[in-house]
């Protein structure tokens, strides 16, 4: 039995609502989109003309910074229309789907008989290249690079994340063809992270040609970036990539029988789902195809969609989509409404991780937490709060200073290169200032991005 | 509660947004309107949902860990009074005489401080933060109950505008506000904030008149002197029934205050420990080398003598002006016990040395605090080599 790393700042959000282990496959989507918005620091540049037919694997769009990264379509139909927002920004590139799917064929090979190169053309070509991510700063690889290492957390910690060991079941075989792809794309190891004690799937524990790290501990230890850093820490001028466990198996699959299938199986969860259950379905569907009618009805009461987990996921409309990294759909009460002497009644609804309500007196209890922001914003007063939740060698608010204050020198010094905005997505929950945390680390990286442009 | 949120939102709001008649009163509407009302406003970016506390809790929290000082504070000018003047009181009759004494300063303390927060928010267009809410309890309990009305007016906003609005305001400050305002009053006033005569109440009615032997010198004072024979018992100094500062002679009440502000996570135990240790140590290496009575006196009798809890419990505990990282708060709050024993036997100028040590240390906690840094970033950097 290996030791494992013990994680022991964070917190686990008692939040309501998790998802039943029940696979459900949904009716196809009425649409489908791709979003540019979910690829950050890319820009869309249109391979398609609006009407024209796509197969699943048909390039949509591609990177005007990076022309080998293509964006490809999960489904096979018509590409239908460009939503746009402010500024003219494409949001969404809709697809209206054909009854069935037509694959483009990419060609089936035992990845061992194939070079790195042919192995990353094949990734770029078919789309599945974006799955790929790379840290420093949280965005897509760049494929001319050649990572240190590649890491993949085969666990999650987030509120509500879904179960990796029940997503992976009856899919282990594609997994490991996945992981002797993604072997092939480094110089250094394939580390694979499992929780101790809770990790069951053999597809994970006897994992071929990876070492496995084994994990402990609270939120954010599920995290990829707090596992880089106490298994082998980023330093400066190096370059790791990771990826989640279902794009290995896309990866996988794409080995094993030529296509790209942009399946995925997402959590449906949160407070206000009805029968929270495990949806299969592709990658950009319409939300309405599986959502609807399982909310609940309450009168004043709205729901927030949230694309990804509730710390760091995207606000989506009812009519909206699917994103591409993220495999849980999570519903809460939008918090809207003003509440007389909120913050001197200690409401028992309430939950907070200092002690200053009673949620500490009730650890079993499950909350149904809302948006609200409970405070307005303020400087920074409250010291020692961010470290208790940040499990990393790393002072949190030194470095949002240095941020801030836009000094590039400190913020290397302060360890930059291991972080992204998700793995301070606590800090920023239990922050009594209110302060935009994880916005403000995606602004350093994003100064630093350009400062070495 | 939706007829009242109905009415701020429809009859009174309307005066004070852009346009409005009151428009420069907004922030002052703002606050009172989120004092009455936690608002509306959802999450935008980033984190979908937020912890419950926020800085309006954080402070509230703060005011109620001080309420045993404060109380036990008024309490304890009347007492004072009381056996000043040689008469029989009760607990209620001293604890009135305290309130008519004490509320007083607290008012004025307020209104001066929070008139200068609301006129600032409103030039710098943010919401009114809630720090001065602890800060304007905090200075009526760091002076003698003698002093002047104007006078605490005078240095409430001295510390506001000079200690904290001129740095860009709440968490910006370098020095904690509170003290600062006692230093103030100590160095422009000196014959109001020291001495035998200021501690207790002693204005006259007719036919009153102080008892024999009065004195009303503090325990600090009396061992300056000399007279350390005079000193009350080590209990008497604990429960707090000697003169001194309004809110500072009663350990028993500070601890009451520590228990509550370390048992919601909102006071830094690391600090508190940190300068009862700092004091400890400096007190035993005195009695190690002593070479005269006060350095001989027992190391933990400066617990309870001064504002040496006070200051422990509520005034280096502030997280602005203290050091900020995890290490550094413990070498902070340990210079700060050091510092005070040092002033107080070493330096007969100054009988007490807390306020001194805090402030001294607030200037020093950003260095303290620059050493962290370095060693968080050698460290990491070593990491590399390996």
């Amino acid at each position: 039995m290996p030791t494992a790393t013990r994680i022991k700042r964070g917190l686990n959000i008692p939040l309501l609502g998790e998802a039943e282990k029940i696979l459900q496959t949904p009716p196809r989507a009425q649409e489908y989109a791709v979003k540019p918005t979910d690829f950050h620091g890319i820009f869309p540049k249109m391979m398609v003309q609006e009407g024209e037919r796509v197969k699943a694997g048909s390039p949509l769009f591609y990177d005007k910074y990076n022309e080998k990264i293509v964006f490809t379509s999960p489904v096979s139909g018509t590409y239908k229309k460009l939503v746009r927002g402010a500024k003219r920004r494409i949001l969404e590139v809709i697809i209206e789907p054909d009854q069935e799917d037509e694959y483009i064929d990419f060609g089936s090979d035992d990845p061992a008989s194939l070079s790195r190169e042919a192995i990353t053309a094949r990734l770029l070509k078919s789309g599945l290249w974006p799955a790929i991510r790379q840290r420093p700063y949280s965005i897509i690889a760049n494929p001319a690079d050649t990572p240190r290492s590649i890491f993949i957390s085969a666990f999650r910690t987030a509120p509500l994340a879904p179960d990796m060991d029940f997503i992976v079941n009856g899919q282990e075989k594609e997994f490991q063809a996945g992981l002797d792809v993604v072997k092939k794309l480094t110089s250094g190891e394939v580390h694979l992270s499992v929780q101790e004690g809770e990790t069951t799937s053999p597809a994970f524990l006897q994992a071929k040609g990876v070492s496995v790290h084994h994990f402990r501990g609270p939120h954010p230890a599920g995290n990829v970036g707090i596992q880089i850093h106490h298994i082998k820490p980023i330093n400066k001028g190096e370059i790791v990539w990771y990826l989640d466990v279902q794009d290995v198996i896309s990866i996988g699959r794409l080995f094993e029988k030529g296509i790209y299938e942009a399946q995925k199986i997402i959590a449906f969860n949160g407070p206000e789902v009805v029968k929270p259950r495990y949806y299969k379905i592709k990658t950009g569907a319409g939300i309405s195809s599986f959502a609807g009618g399982n909310i609940r009805q309450e009168e004043g009461i709205t729901p927030r969609y949230i694309s990804g987990d509730v710390l760091s996921g995207q606000k989506v409309s009812p009519d909206g989509f699917t994103g591409y990294y993220d495999d849980q759909l999570c519903v809460i009460p939008e918090g809207d409404k003003p509440e007389l002497l909120g913050w001197l009644i200690p409401k028992t609804s309430k939950y907070s991780v200092s002690r200053t309500y009673f949620s500490f007196l009730m650890p079993w209890k499950k909350y149904r937490l809302n948006t609200n922001m409970h405070g307005g914003e303020r400087p920074f007063v409250i010291t020692g709060l961010y470290e208790k939740v940040l499990p990393m060698d790393i002072l949190p608010m030194q470095l949002l200073k240095s941020i801030m204050i836009n000094d590039i020198d400190m913020m290397e010094k302060l360890g930059i290169y291991e972080v992204a905005p998700e793995d301070f997505a606590l800090c920023e929950f239990v922050c009594p200032s209110k302060t935009e945390i994880q916005g403000i680390i995606r602004q350093g990286l994003d100064d630093l991005r350009k400062e070495f442009a | 509660m939706k007829a009242l949120h109905d009415f701020l939102e429809n009859r009174i709001k309307p005066h004070f947004v852009k346009g409005g008649r009151l428009e420069k009163f907004y922030r002052t509407f703002e606050a009172f309107e989120t004092f009455l009302f936690v608002s509306g406003d959802v999450t935008k970016r980033g984190s979908h949902i937020r912890d419950a506390m926020d800085m309006k809790r954080t402070m509230f929290h703060v005011v109620i860990a001080l309420m045993p000082v404060m109380l036990f504070g008024m309490w304890n000018v009347g007492y004072q009074h009381y056996q000043a003047i040689g008469q029989e009181s009760g607990l209620i009759d001293n604890f009135i005489f305290g309130l008519l004494r004490v509320l007083p300063l607290i008012v004025v303390s307020y209104v001066a401080g929070l008139t200068v927060e609301f006129i600032f928010a409103s030039i710098r267009d943010h919401e009114v933060n809630e720090g001065f809410l602890v800060t304007g309890l905090l200075i009526p309990l760091v002076i003698p109950v003698t002093t002047p009305l104007w006078m605490v007016a005078v240095a409430t906003v001295f510390a506001v505008i000079i200690g904290k609005e001129v740095f860009g305001g709440t968490g910006m400050n370098i020095l904690n506000p509170a003290l600062l305002a006692r230093a103030f009053l100590f160095f422009a006033y000196p014959a109001h904030l020291s001495g035998d005569d200021v501690w207790i109440y002693t204005g006259l009615e007719q036919g009153q008149q102080l008892v024999d032997g009065f004195t009303g010198a503090t325990p600090l004072a009396m061992l300056t002197t000399g007279e350390i024979e005079n000193l009350p018992s080590l209990m008497g100094m604990f429960i707090g029934s000697i003169p001194g500062s309004v809110g500072e002679t009663s350990t028993i009440a500070v601890l009451l205050g520590a228990l509550i502000l370390v048992a919601t996570g909102v006071g830094s135990l690391r600090i508190m420990l940190s300068v009862v240790a700092g004091g400890l140590f400096m007190g035993l290496l005195f009695n190690l080398f002593a070479v005269n009575d006060y350095m001989e006196l027992p190391a933990h009798y400066h617990l309870v003598m001064g504002g040496f809890a006070f200051g422990t419990v509520y005034m280096a505990t502030d997280p602005v002006s203290a050091s900020q990282t995890g290490t550094g708060k413990y070498i902070y709050g340990f210079l700060i016990g050091v510092v005070t024993i040092l002033i107080r036997v070493v330096n007969p100028a100054y009988p007490e040395g807390m306020m001194l040590a805090i402030l001294f240390m607030n200037v020093f906690a950003p260095l303290i605090d620059h050493y962290v840094v370095q060693a968080n970033i050698k460290r990491r950097l070593r990491r590399l080599k390996t």
